[in-house]
């Protein structure tokens, strides 16, 4: 201040001016500061002391005061109304832990009012390492009328239990769909996160259930519902005294399939206690007919949670029933590649019908001994009879002649090696092989000799029963290729109103028919009078096949495949794809039998069983069995 | 020895102002209970928070040790830097949660509206301080347009709450700087005038966020929920709370985000109205010393930054508390010191850092 009386400058002057005001400015934010503080002061008193007994009750009864009400999920059918998946009302008994004092002997006690088997105690236990220790989580499902009377008398002795009635999801034909109905299980963190992702958690508040498998979770978003709202007073012993508001939930849509519940269980059964996989699709729609890979499992298991042992089992079983093995499971497609082979043959105008090949029963490439699968030359080989017969030199020198590029991209055009696009989640692309594949996958060029046994399906193939049967339908129709679909149509349950899952063509091939006649011929006479013809001897109606046979592992240079010396799940796989009617056909279908030797013994009569019933309405008595 | 361990102590201390430092200390104790209780007694967060901490201490004592004439010639670089970054997000950034917000930029991924939040002030501190002599209306008019350009990139994210920290930062400083009366009344007229323009210009989630703050029995299961969660955790409070680690609500898992944006509900929660009122005390303490701080400062560059600093500071926590409270909308700011969370935690200790090296460093200025 002195310094100033010294030097009165004009800047110093305005500068200490400048100051004056901008500490005036500080001290009116400073007021500022103060009045909001104060404001959210009052603000906090208003709801901490004035409203405070309203918060309250609202926080001791432990409970929102806005209930979400789950909606009901929705019901699949097959195509003639049989239940696939539906709901059912009942009681569960149910703890919450936090309000029990001892978990252990609170289960022991109710153990002596209800029914409560090990299993159940274990599935609880795992249910209670995954969850908050306020959540309610079921002890025992499904409590008879006479259980629930036994323990409304006995409530006072448990606080924390609760029987509370349900909607359960139940899955009456049990594991012949399991792997297409699927199964729906508790939310998991994982599930959470993404639901929450896509801005859809707050609609599965209220639930606890999402579809994990097949179609309970491909069409989740349909099945599932809107949940509804209800606004609830709640006293301090947590019960609702009044409600306020309720928005009703709305249903879930129903699905209506293309699948036939009769065929899938005929198929089903036809397998007896082999492995395999089965896919029968209408080829003029796309629209799939049955979906079988065996063995399957109780979906009913997962529904709750699934208790570890159970889950040990089926995880650890060297049948691996969890494994889809029709739309995820990839084999070499065998002999049954080489209808698709005579047509890229004719395609590309490499090989006239007419040529003759001779098969000594062996075919020689770069030193290397490229056998036939039987050991019978078969002399003269055309290209119908190629097929009749299923002739190995044939394609190998037909491989040979048109290059692995080339044959892979034909293959291409009918699906193979890509994904066929069904509407159940999971599925595999299998492999393709070409040039350009195999240097991805191994960085290695491709090798002339590779090419030989890719032309009778053995090689780096390896294709899904999807992906064979979808091809096969499409060969069937004339190359107007559809994609393979399981549900027909989604029903909104309050407007009846119903969204076809669109059967339009993915691609037209445009296949000469001329070319399509010769091997459309040819598979016909593979049943009447070629490899498959004595499972089709009495048939009435025609039916165009191909029998196939994938080896598991490689013989060696100058050995012979004896079967009875090979370990069972090393024995080669038996393969058959036919369609039928022959002209004009409604089914085309795939069918693998794991391990179960050549195509025409094991897998063939299996299809005939589906296939009379398709065509005849015919049940089978017994397995089909190989002769 | 003793004397070099006292040398050393000098020169760790000589820059550090221990009144803000005390009252900063205070606020991250509390903000320690209060984040053992949000996360159920586990002490991973804790100590996560701890070492955030550690490092947001260690950045404050590196800038009160920066004179401010550096921090000065830091402004036009940081400015246009951060400028650049955000136009660059808005032409390549990344898309997460449907915002775009992050920059790719080869080694790391970074969030430039973070950077803006420094720079804004640095900028316009810089600018009043250079045209001192002969401030005008058209030095003001400049200042709101090196505001608004940043600021409307990142509303364009979009991100609302950044966007409304940053303008509050630089219009704090405008306001400081001495912008006329006569032009503050006719920009708040305008500013009402144009308020339904603003409302059909906003994202459709944040117009639900306005709406559900006036009436959140609107949407109880989306974006209603915070809102009525938090409510009723400070409602049920009380006077003296539930007592630490007794919060039903918090424990319960009724409150979201509880150790992040939500925390305060997890605090009133458990230690009621006192402990509000305890906690009030300490931000006001911590603004009021702050404040002295600023009208102390010796250069217009100071005055300007170390205001906009206090006040965006006091923001911070009314927009938070205002949030959790249920009378401001839900916008995802942290509270201050408290919140869990790495980032904010260290540009809130820069900040404190810069208020301390003005306080600290203005003798030198002076001699």
């Amino acid at each position: 201040m002195s310094d100033l009386s010294i030097n009165p400058g004009i800047e110093i002057r305005d500068s200490e001016r400048e100051l004056q005001r901008f500490r005036g400015r500080l001290a009116l934010l400073g007021v500022f500061v103060l009045v909001l503080f104060g404001l959210l002061f009052t603000r906090f008193a208003y709801l901490q002391v004035v409203r405070h007994s309203h918060y309250s009750t609202l926080a001791e009864a432990n409970r929102i005061s806005v209930l979400p009400i789950a909606p009901h999920r929705g019901v699949i059918f097959d195509r003639n109304g049989v239940l696939l998946a539906h709901n059912y009302s009942a009681y569960t008994l149910e703890i919450i832990p936090s309000k029990t004092d001892n978990l252990e002997t609170t289960i022991d006690e109710l153990a002596t009012i209800v029914e409560i088997t090990p299993r159940d105690r274990r599935r609880f236990r795992k249910l209670l390492e995954e969850s908050k220790r306020f959540e309610s989580l079921p002890i025992r499902t499904r409590l008879s009328d006479e259980e629930i009377a036994r323990f409304a008398v006995n409530r006072y002795r448990f606080p924390g239990v609760e029987a509370k009635a349900r909607l359960f999801r139940q899955y009456p034909q049990g594991e012949i769909f399991s792997h297409v109905v699927g199964h729906i299980g508790r939310i998991n963190q994982r599930e959470i996160e993404q639901l929450e992702k896509s801005g859809r958690l707050a609609n599965y508040r209220g639930s606890d259930y999402i579809g994990k498998i097949g179609l309970e979770q491909s069409y989740e978003a349909a099945l599932h519902g809107t949940t509804g709202v209800e606004e609830v007073e709640v006293d301090s012993g947590g019960r609702a005294v009044r409600v306020l508001s309720r928005t009703p939930p709305v249903s879930g849509n129903n699905l209506v399939l293309h699948l036939d519940a009769r065929l899938q269980e005929i198929a089903y059964n036809a397998f007896g206690d082999r492995r395999g996989a089965l896919v029968a699709i209408d080829p003029r729609t796309g629209g799939v007919l049955a979906l079988v890979s065996k063995p399957g499992f109780d979906p009913n298991l997962f529904v709750d949670g699934i208790d570890p042992q159970s889950w040990a089992e089926l995880n650890g079983s060297p049948d691996k029933p969890l494994l889809n093995r029709a739309a995820s499971g990839t084999y070499p497609p065998g002999s049954t590649f080489k209808p698709f082979m005579a047509l890229a043959a004719l395609f590309y105008g490499k090989r006239p019908p007419q040529q003759v090949i001779s098969d000594p029963g062996y075919f020689m490439f770069g030193g290397h001994r490229f056998r036939d699968g039987r050991p019978v030359p078969l002399g003269a080989v055309d290209m119908h009879r190629s097929i009749v017969v299923s002739s190995d030199v044939y394609y190998y020198s037909l491989a040979n002649e048109l290059g692995i590029d080339p044959i892979a991209r034909f293959m291409a055009l009918f699906g193979f090696g890509s994904r066929t696009g069904i509407d159940i989640a999971g599925e595999s692309a299998g492999v393709l092989p070409s040039t350009e594949w195999k240097y991805r996958r191994f960085k290695q060029k491709w090798y002339a000799g590779e090419t030989i046994s890719v032309g009778i399906g053995q090689g780096y193939n390896s294709y899904t029963p999807l992906q064979l049967a979808s091809a096969t339908a499409t060969l069937a129709n004339d190359g107007l290729m559809f994609r393979p679909h399981i549900v027909d149509y989604v029903e909104d349950i309050r407007t009846r109103e119903k969204t076809p899952v669109a059967p339009k063509p993915l691609r037209d091939l445009e296949l000469k028919p001329e070319h399509l006649k010769i091997v459309k011929d040819a598979m016909v006479g593979v049943n009447k009078e070629g490899t498959s013809a004595r499972v089709f001897a009495d048939a009435p109606y025609v039916a165009a096949g191909k029998t196939g046979t994938a080896q598991v592992i490689a013989i060696k240079q100058g050995e012979k495949y004896v079967e009875s010396r090979v370990a069972e799940r090393h024995r080669d796989h038996a393969w058959f794809i036919v369609y039928a009617p022959a002209e004009n056909p409604t089914i085309a279908l795939a069918v693998i039998a794991e391990n179960s030797g050549f195509g025409a013994r094991a897998a063939a009569p299996i299809a005939r069983q589906v296939l009379d019933y398709h065509m005849l309405g015919k049940l089978p008595k017994q397995p089909a069995e190989a002769d | 020895m003793p004397i070099i361990l006292r040398r050393l102590l000098a020169f760790m201390t000589r820059h550090i102002d221990g009144v803000l430092l005390s009252a900063i200390l205070l606020l991250m104790f509390t903000g320690l209970v209060a984040l053992l209780s949000a996360s159920n007694g586990n002490y991973v967060r804790v100590s996560s928070q701890l070492m955030n901490m550690m490092v947001a201490l260690a950045v404050m004592w590196v800038f009160a040790n920066i004179p401010p004439h550096y921090l000065m010639r830091l402004a036009v670089p940081l400015f246009i830097t951060g400028c650049t970054l955000l136009v660059g997000v808005a032409v390549a950034g990344e898309v997460v949660n449907g915002a775009r917000r992050w920059l790719d930029i080869g080694i790391t991924r970074i969030q430039p509206s973070e950077l803006m939040k420094i720079a804004m002030p640095l900028m316009l501190a810089w600018y009043f301080n250079r045209n001192e002599a002969s401030l005008k209306l058209r030095n003001y008019a400049i200042a709101a347009l090196m505001l608004a350009f940043p600021a409307a990139l990142i509303l364009r994210q979009p991100d609302l709450g950044t966007a409304l920290l940053i303008t509050a930062s630089g219009g704090y400083l405008i306001f400081l700087a001495g912008l006329s009366w006569r032009v503050i009344i006719a920009l708040g007229g305008l500013a009402a005038a144009s308020l339904p323009f603003l409302w059909s210009a906003m994202h459709d989630y944040q117009r639900q966020r306005v709406l559900t703050l006036l009436d959140p029995t609107q949407d109880p299961l989306g974006s209603g929920y915070h809102t009525i969660q938090s409510t009723i955790a400070v409602g049920s409070g009380g006077i003296l709370g539930k007592g630490w680690m007794n919060g039903t609500q918090t424990h319960l898992d009724f409150i979201p985000e509880r150790t992040t944006d939500f925390i305060f509900a997890v605090y009133a929660e458990e230690f009621g109205l006192l402990g509000n009122a305890v906690l009030l005390a300490l931000y006001l303490f911590l603004i009021g010393r702050a404040m002295v701080i600023t009208a102390n400062a010796p250069t217009l560059f100071a005055r300007l930054l170390a205001g906009s600093i206090t006040l965006t500071f006091f923001t911070y926590a009314f927009v938070n508390l205002g949030m959790v409270s249920g009378i401001l909308p839900v916008v995802g700011v942290p509270l201050p010191l408290i919140s869990y969370g790495g980032t904010s935690l260290v540009s809130i200790c820069l900040g404190f850092g810069i208020l301390m090296s003005i306080n600290t460093h203005k003798k030198l200025v002076q001699t």
